[in-house]
C-alpha cells in the first residue's frame, strides 16, 4: 500500500486534495446543486416545497415587477463599472508613473479601503448622504447654499456612489499591475515616431493594459450585480437590486424555489456577461493581447 | 539687488511648437497629480469623518458638538457587542485555523502535481471566489435548512462569556476561504526556488524530512500571508454569516448591521473605528511579516 503512494503522484495529489475538496463538495457544490433542483420545484403552502418540476419560478423573473429590478440592477452594475474605469484607469496611471517610494506607499494606501470591512465603508456614506441629517445636506443648508436637501439618499445615485467606492480600488490594483508591466520603451518609441499624446494611449497603453482592464471589470461587475449591503443601506429601503429581491424570498417571503431561480438566473447572467465582454475585449485588443 | 546673472551657457531659443509641447506636457503632470489627491480623498475622507464623528459629544454624526469619549465608554458597556466581538474573533480563528490547512494542502496538490481532473478542481478551486457572496450565502442557507446540520451551536467559555457559535457559520466561512488560502499558498509555490529541495532528497532526506525542514519553512510566508488573508476575511463578512447564523447570533459586523437599521448613532461610529483600527493592524502585520520579499500585495488580488 505504502509503496503504491509513494510511487503514484496521482495518489499523493488526491490525499492532499482530499480534504479541501471534500469540503467543497460538500459545503458548495451539493448546495449549488440544491439551489438548481429547486429553482424548477414548486413553493410548499407553509415554506419548503413541492416535488413538483415546473418552469413558473423562472416564468416569474419575467414579471413586470421583477424584471424591471433586474434591469435596474444590471443598469447600476454596469454603471458603476463604467465609473471604476473612468476614475480607476488615471488612478492607477498615476500610481505608475510615481518613483519607486512613493509609489509603495500610494499601492498601501490602496490596500487598507481594501482590507476594511465593506459594511464599514457603505455605512460611512449613509452619515454622509442621509437626507436630513446627513452631512452634506446639513452643512450645505447650514451655509445657505441650498436651501431644500438635495436628493443623495435612498435613490440610484446613493447605490452607484456606494458601490463605485466600495469597488474602486478592486479596479484600480489590477489596472496598476497592467501598467506597471508596461514597457516604457514602447512610449518613447511611440513619442519618437510622431505619436500625439492621444495616438501614444490609444495605440499603445490602452490595448497593453487591456488584461487590467478586464480583470478589474469583472472584480467589479460581479459584486455589483450581486450587491445586497449597499442597496438595503444606502437605497432607503425603496430602491433595491436583485440581491435584496434574493434576499427577501428567502428571509421574509419564504418563497424558496423562486428565490433559487432568481440566484441562478442572476448566476448565468454573469457567467454570460463575463463571456461577451472577454470576447468583445478580444477582438477590440488585437495584436495587444 | 535684482540683478540677473547670465547662463554663461548659450540655450538655443525654443521653438514655439516645442514650448507649446512642454506646457502641455507640465500640465498634463499638474493635472495627473492633482486628480491622483483628489482620487485618495475621495478613498479616504468617509472614514477620516466617520471615525471624527465617534468622538462627537450628541447624538449627530453631522453635526460637530465637542469632543467626547462617551461613546467608545457606552460600546465597552454594551454586553451584546462584547459578545458580538468575541464571537467575530472566534469564527475567525477556527474558520481560519481549518481553511488555512486545507488551503495550503490543496495548493500544493495544484501547484506540484500534473494529474487527470486537475483542470476542474482548478475550476472547482476558484468558483467560490468568483460567485458574489448574496448568491453563496442562500445557497448555504438553503443547504443547512434542508439537512438539519450546522445549526447546532459550539458552546464555549471565553473571556468570562458564554459563546454559542452555529457550526455553520465556521463551516461557511472556511468554505469560502480555502479556495483565497489556495490562491496565495499557489502564488508562493510557483515562484519558490525548487534547488533546495531537490539538494535535501540528493542527501537522502526522505519525503517527509524534505516537506518539514525545507519546503514548509520557504512556504511559510505564503501560508502566513493565506491565513491573514482568511482571518481578515472571515472578520469583514458580513453576508454570508448573516444568512447562514440563524436567529441570536451575531458577529459583530451582523451587529453592526442590526445598530444601522435601527438608527443612526455615533456609538456605531466608534464600533466602526474599533473595526477600522483591527484591520489597520492586520494590514500593518502583514506588510511587517512581508519585510524582504520583494512580491508586492498586488498578487493577493
Amino acid at each position: 500500500m505504502q509503496a503504491i503512494i509513494r510511487r503514484s503522484p496521482a495518489i499523493r495529489a488526491w490525499i492532499l486534495l482530499a480534504p479541501a475538496v471534500a469540503w467543497l463538495f460538500i459545503f458548495f457544490l451539493a448546495p449549488l446543486v440544491i439551489v438548481l433542483i429547486y429553482s424548477f420545484l414548486e413553493r410548499g403552502t407553509y415554506g419548503g416545497v413541492v416535488w413538483q418540476p415546473t418552469l413558473e419560478n423562472y416564468r416569474r423573473v419575467f414579471d413586470a415587477l421583477y424584471f424591471n429590478t433586474f434591469t435596474r440592477s444590471v443598469y447600476i452594475a454596469v454603471a458603476t463599472t463604467v465609473i471604476c474605469l473612468i476614475l480607476g484607469f488615471p488612478m492607477a496611471y498615476f500610481i505608475a508613473t510615481r518613483p519607486q517610494k512613493i509609489r509603495n506607499s500610494l499601492l498601501l494606501a490602496l490596500m487598507i479601503p481594501f482590507w476594511t470591512n465593506f459594511l464599514i465603508r457603505t455605512y460611512a456614506w449613509l452619515t454622509l448622504l442621509r437626507t436630513n441629517t446627513g452631512l452634506i445636506n446639513v452643512t450645505l443648508l447650514s451655509l445657505g447654499i441650498i436651501d431644500e436637501p438635495l436628493p443623495l439618499f435612498g435613490n440610484d445615485f446613493a447605490i452607484i456612489l456606494g458601490l463605485v467606492y466600495g469597488w474602486l480600488p478592486d479596479m484600480v490594483l489590477p489596472v496598476y499591475a497592467a501598467l506597471e508591466r508596461l514597457d516604457r520603451s514602447l512610449l518613447e518609441a511611440a513619442q519618437d515616431l510622431y505619436a500625439g499624446r492621444w495616438q501614444v494611449f490609444r495605440r499603445v497603453i490602452w490595448p497593453l493594459s487591456l488584461p487590467g482592464v478586464v480583470a478589474g471589470s469583472m472584480l467589479v461587475f460581479i459584486p455589483s450585480l450581486g450587491a445586497f449591503v449597499t442597496p438595503a443601506i444606502l437605497g432607503g429601503g425603496k430602491s433595491l437590486m436583485i440581491g435584496n429581491i434574493i434576499s427577501n424570498q428567502f428571509l421574509a417571503a419564504h418563497d424558496w424555489p423562486f428565490g433559487s431561480a432568481l440566484s441562478m438566473l442572476m448566476m448565468v447572467f454573469m457567467l454570460v456577461a463575463t463571456l461577451i465582454y472577454f470576447r468583445a475585449v478580444n477582438r477590440e485588443g488585437g495584436a495587444g493581447l | 539687488m535684482t540683478a540677473v546673472t547670465k547662463p554663461t551657457t548659450t540655450i538655443l531659443p525654443e521653438s514655439r511648437a516645442s514650448r507649446q509641447e512642454r506646457i502641455k506636457t507640465q500640465l498634463a503632470t499638474l493635472g495627473l497629480t492633482g486628480y491622483g489627491i483628489l482620487a485618495y480623498l475621495f478613498l479616504y475622507l468617509p472614514i477620516i469623518i466617520l471615525v471624527i464623528f465617534s468622538f462627537n459629544d450628541s447624538r449627530s454624526t453631522a453635526q460637530w458638538a465637542g469632543f467626547s469619549t462617551a461613546w467608545y465608554v457606552e460600546m465597552m458597556q454594551d454586553n451584546q457587542i462584547i459578545i458580538s466581538l468575541w464571537n467575530s474573533l472566534f469564527v475567525a480563528i477556527v474558520s481560519t485555523a481549518i481553511s488555512t490547512v486545507l488551503g495550503t494542502l490543496a495548493a500544493m496538490a495544484m501547484e506540484r502535481y500534473r494529474f487527470r481532473g486537475r483542470l476542474v478542481m482548478d475550476a472547482i478551486l476558484y468558483l467560490p471566489i468568483i460567485i458574489p457572496d448574496i448568491a453563496m450565502a442562500i445557497m448555504l442557507l438553503l443547504f443547512f435548512n434542508i439537512s438539519g446540520i450546522g445549526f447546532n451551536t459550539w458552546r464555549i467559555e471565553l473571556a468570562g462569556l458564554r459563546l454559542s457559535v452555529p457550526y455553520s457559520v465556521i463551516i461557511g466561512h472556511v468554505a469560502f476561504n480555502i479556495s483565497f488560502v489556495a490562491v496565495v499558498v499557489r502564488a508562493r509555490l510557483a515562484h519558490m526556488d525548487r534547488t533546495l529541495e531537490e539538494a535535501a532528497s540528493d542527501l537522502y532526506a526522505n519525503a517527509w524530512h524534505t516537506f518539514w525542514r525545507v519546503t514548509l519553512p520557504m512556504l511559510m510566508p505564503g501560508i502566513i500571508g493565506g491565513a491573514l488573508l482568511a482571518f481578515t476575511l472571515s472578520l469583514d463578512d458580513f453576508v454570508i454569516t448573516f444568512f447562514t447564523a440563524g436567529p441570536g447570533f451575531n458577529t459583530l459586523p451582523v451587529r453592526v448591521f442590526g445598530m444601522i437599521k435601527k438608527g443612526v448613532t455615533p456609538k456605531i461610529n466608534a464600533v466602526s473605528s474599533l473595526m477600522l483600527a483591527g484591520s489597520l493592524a492586520l494590514v500593518l502585520i502583514s506588510i511587517f511579516l512581508r519585510r524582504g520579499d520583494d512580491r508586492g500585495g498586488i498578487e493577493i488580488v
